[in-house]
C-alpha cells in the first residue's frame, strides 16, 4: 500500500513539474531516476586500452536504464587526467595506473578514495604464425629483429623498462611508440617482429596477433584505479557504471578482454 | 606596390584572427617555465631532434619542390583528361588524418608492402623506422600544400609572356626554364615556405610510419608529444624551441625570397 502511494506521489510530482516548464525537466528526470535507476549521460573518461570491455558494459547499463546515454571519452591516462585537470567534465575516471590517478586525486578532483578494479599485465606481441620465431623476453635483445616497445614516457613503456631490468637484459628496440596500440598496429602490418604489449591488447587484436606470456611479467602488474568525481555532473549514473564495473559481470566482461582480477 | 588603410569592416574581423591565431602562442609564453629554461633546453635530446627536425623538413620540402613543381605545371597547364580527378587525388594527403596516411604509406613501402617487400627482397633495405621514413611521411603530407600554392600561382601568371617566349623560338622546356619558373617564382617560394612549415610540425604520419626512436626518428612534434606524457612543463618548452626556430627561418627566407615589400 505504501508503495503504491509513493508510485502515485511520484506520478503526480511528475505530472505537476510536467506543467511547470523551464526547470521541469531536471525536476522530473529526478523524480523519474529514484524510481527507475539513472538517466541523462553519463561521461566515462576511461584509458585506451579499456575501449572494447567499457563499450560492451556501456551499452550493457544503457539497455538496462532506459533513458541513460553512457559517453565515453577513451584516450591515454596521462592525456585524460591532463583534461581532467583543465576542467573537462567528467562523471568517472578509469586510469591505467595509479601515477594518473594520483594526478586527479592530488588535484582535489576526485570523490572519495579511488579502487583498483582490475589488473593488466604485459605479453609479446607477434604476428600471426611468429615468423621471427620470438619465444620470450630475450628476444628484445637481439639487434637483426624489428622490435617496438612503448616509449619510456608513457605506462606501458615505464613498466617495460621494470621487466627488462629485473631480467637483465638490454632491449634493442628500433622504435618507442607513443602508445601500446600503436605497437600493435605495427604487429598486425607485420612491420615489426614482436612488440611488448599487454595482454588485453593481444586478446584484443584477433587472429592477427599472437602473445606469449612471459614469466618476468610478474614484476610489473599494472592495477587500474577508478574513481567517480566531485564535480560529476550525473553522480547517480556515475555510481551505476562503477557499480557495474565491480559487479561479477562487469569482472566477467573485464576478464574475458585479458584482463586479470585485482 | 600601393599601400592603403584597412577598411574598417575588414579591421575587425582581422583583429579577431589575430586574437585567435596569436593567443595560444601567448599562453605558451605565459605557462613556460623561465627558471628552469636553461636545465629543460640543454636536457639530451633536444639539439638532436631539433636538428633531425630542421634538416628531415628541409629534406622533404627539397623533394616536394623537385616532384611537386612539374606536377602544378601538368595540373594547371596540360590539356591531358581528367585532371580534375588527378587534383583531387593529389590533394587527399591534406584531408586524410596523418595517422591514416602513415598507416597507407606501410600499406606501400612497409616492409610487408606493395614496394616495400620488393624492395627488401631484391636489396635487402627495409624503409620504416629510418630517417628516410620520416622525410617521406613528412613529404607525402606536406607536398599537396606546394602543389596548390604553385598551380595557383601557375594560373595567375600572364600566358602572353610564354606565348611571346614560343614566338620568338624558345622551344617548351626553354620557355618554362627561362620564363615560366621566374614568373612564378614567388608562389613557388610560398609554397616552399608552407610545405616546410608542414614538414616541421608533421607527427602523425611520422610517428606511425618511422616510429620514434631518439637520433633517428625523434622529431621534435614527437619529442613535445612524448615530453607532454611525463612532463607538460618540459613540452612546453620544446615547443617554444620549435615556434622559434620555425618563425625565425620562415621570417628569414621571406625577406629573402619574396623581397623586401612581401615581408614588411
Amino acid at each position: 500500500m505504501r508503495q503504491r502511494a509513493a508510485a502515485v506521489l511520484a506520478v503526480v510530482a511528475l505530472a505537476a513539474t510536467g506543467c511547470g516548464g523551464g526547470d521541469g525537466g531536471a525536476a522530473a528526470s529526478t523524480a523519474e531516476g529514484s524510481a527507475s535507476g539513472p538517466t541523462g549521460t553519463v561521461t566515462v573518461f576511461a584509458a585506451a586500452s579499456l575501449t572494447d570491455v567499457f563499450t560492451e558494459l556501456g551499452q550493457r547499463l544503457e539497455e538496462e536504464n532506459v533513458g541513460l546515454t553512457v559517453q565515453f571519452n577513451f584516450a591515454g591516462s596521462s592525456a585524460l587526467a591532463t583534461q581532467l585537470t583543465q576542467g573537462a567534465p567528467a562523471d568517472v575516471f578509469a586510469s591505467a595506473n595509479a601515477a594518473q590517478m594520483s594526478v586527479v586525486t592530488d588535484a582535489g578532483l576526485a570523490d572519495g578514495e579511488p579502487a583498483v578494479f582490475t589488473a593488466n599485465v604485459l605479453q609479446i606481441a607477434v604476428p600471426a604464425g611468429n615468423p621471427a620465431g620470438v619465444t620470450g623476453l630475450g628476444d628484445f635483445g637481439r639487434e637483426e629483429l624489428t622490435l617496438a616497445v612503448c616509449a619510456p614516457e608513457v605506462p606501458c613503456g615505464a613498466a617495460s623498462e621494470d621487466v627488462f631490468a629485473a631480467a637483465g637484459i638490454t632491449p634493442r628496440p628500433d622504435t618507442q611508440e607513443e602508445d601500446v596500440r600503436a605497437a600493435l598496429t605495427k604487429v598486425e602490418l607485420g612491420e615489426v617482429d614482436a612488440a611488448l604489449v599487454y595482454a588485453t591488447d593481444v586478446v584484443a587484436a584477433g587472429d592477427a596477433v599472437e602473445g606469449i606470456a612471459f614469466p618476468e611479467a610478474e614484476d610489473a602488474v599494472n592495477d587500474y584505479p577508478l574513481c567517480t568525481l566531485a564535480a560529476a555532473p550525473n553522480p547517480e549514473g556515475a555510481r551505476a557504471f562503477v557499480d557495474l564495473v565491480g559487479s561479477e559481470e562487469g569482472q566477467q566482461a573485464l576478464e574475458a578482454a585479458g584482463f586479470r582480477a585485482p | 606596390m600601393r599601400r592603403e588603410r584597412t577598411p574598417a569592416p575588414l579591421l575587425v574581423p582581422a583583429a579577431l584572427a589575430v586574437a585567435f591565431l596569436v593567443l595560444p602562442l601567448a599562453g605558451l609564453l605565459v605557462r613556460t617555465p623561465w627558471s628552469q629554461l636553461g636545465t629543460l633546453l640543454t636536457a639530451p635530446g633536444v639539439g638532436q631532434a631539433l636538428r633531425l627536425s630542421v634538416v628531415s623538413a628541409t629534406l622533404a620540402t627539397l623533394v616536394s619542390v623537385v616532384l611537386g613543381v612539374p606536377l602544378a605545371w601538368v595540373l594547371a597547364r596540360s590539356r591531358a583528361r581528367g585532371r580534375a580527378v588527378l587534383r583531387a587525388l593529389v590533394t587527399v594527403p591534406l584531408v586524410l588524418p596523418p595517422v591514416v596516411g602513415g598507416v597507407a604509406l606501410f600499406l606501400v613501402l612497409g616492409r610487408q608492402g606493395i614496394l616495400g617487400s620488393w624492395l627488401a627482397e631484391t636489396t635487402g633495405i627495409t624503409i620504416p623506422f629510418t630517417t628516410a621514413a620520416v622525410v617521406i611521411a613528412e613529404t607525402f603530407v606536406a607536398m599537396p600544400f606546394l602543389v596548390i600554392s604553385v598551380e595557383g600561382a601557375l594560373r595567375g601568371a600572364d600566358a602572353r609572356f610564354e606565348d611571346a617566349a614560343a614566338t620568338l623560338g624558345a622551344d617548351r622546356w626553354t620557355t618554362f626554364r627561362r620564363v615560366t619558373l621566374p614568373l612564378v617564382a614567388p608562389g613557388v617560394a610560398a609554397g616552399a615556405v608552407l610545405c616546410w612549415a608542414r614538414a616541421l610540425g608533421e607527427f602523425g604520419a611520422t610517428i606511425t610510419f618511422a616510429g620514434n626512436f631518439p637520433g633517428t626518428t625523434q622529431t621534435m612534434p614527437l619529442a613535445v608529444y612524448l615530453a607532454l606524457q611525463r612532463d607538460p612543463q618540459a613540452a612546453i618548452v620544446l615547443s617554444l624551441v620549435l615556434l622559434v626556430v620555425s618563425v625565425a627561418t620562415l621570417l628569414l627566407l621571406r625577406d629573402r625570397w619574396l623581397g623586401r615589400g612581401a615581408a614588411a
